[in-house]
């Protein structure tokens, strides 16, 4: 049963990944590609943790916890990169 | 008692799942960039919020030890959203009322309430982000009185 849910929810991510890239190519303006990328990032986290219960390790979370992090600093950055010019004043 | 737990599992697996793929169709989806914030603010991070929450309860039930890393990363997930949000929300401000001031868009495309007027960039007060309090208020004595 598990394995059956864990099959529909990797399908379910993998669309929605699909629909991030959409946004992100097209976006009309940055902020909307930022957001994107964002949205890319959570939605990266998902799949690795379906893939770590469907594979049964633990591994993966350090990697989702690390990507959670990079993600947030990432969006952070890009949105002040667009509201200041810089970065590191 | 273990079957059970194998339902609520697979529930909220597919749950996060759902709201994952409903958070990405509201961002591919809406018009404007203010209803598509709604998107993956809630709707996605719930979706891992569910997914992370259901590894919580898997990894105990079949013999795995129990870690804190779920849980710390939907706790992180939870803080960082309405953040992150925030951020891409003022960016897109910023973007159309540079473009509206410069002459490159003759209106900023933007309802009233959200045309504020662009402060310098290099003044003091606006700080590290443009379109924060647009005026000081003046700072309470904070002076010990005697």
């Amino acid at each position: 049963m598990i394995a059956g849910a864990l099959t529909i929810a990797l399908g379910c991510v993998s669309l929605a990944l699909v629909l991030t890239l959409y946004r992100l190519f097209k976006g009309p303006s940055a902020a909307d590609r930022i957001l994107a990328l964002d949205t890319l990032v959570i939605n990266v986290i998902a799949l690795i943790v379906l893939l770590g219960i469907l594979e049964e390790t633990m591994v993966y979370f350090e990697a989702a916890l690390l990507l959670a992090m990079v993600g947030f600093v990432g969006t952070v950055a890009y949105a002040k990169f667009l509201l200041r010019g810089d970065i590191v004043e | 008692m273990a079957p059970f737990v194998d339902i609520i599992i697979a529930a909220l697996i597919v749950l996060g799942g759902a709201f994952a793929l409903i958070g990405s169709w509201g961002l591919a989806r809406l018009p404007n960039l203010m209803a598509r914030l709604h998107g993956p603010t809630k709707a996605t991070t719930l979706g891992v919020g569910g997914c992370l929450v259901a590894a919580m309860l898997y990894f105990p039930t079949h013999g795995m030890a129990f870690s804190m890393h779920e849980l710390l990363v939907t706790l992180f997930l939870f803080i960082t959203a309405p953040i992150s949000a925030n951020m891409v929300a003022k960016g897109y401000l910023h973007e159309r009322m540079t473009a509206a001031r410069d002459g490159t868009a003759s209106e900023p495309d933007l309802p009233p309430a959200y045309r504020m007027p662009l402060p310098e960039a290099a003044s003091e007060s606006c700080g590290w982000a443009t379109f924060g309090a647009p005026e000081e208020a003046p700072q309470p004595d904070t002076t010990p009185r005697r």
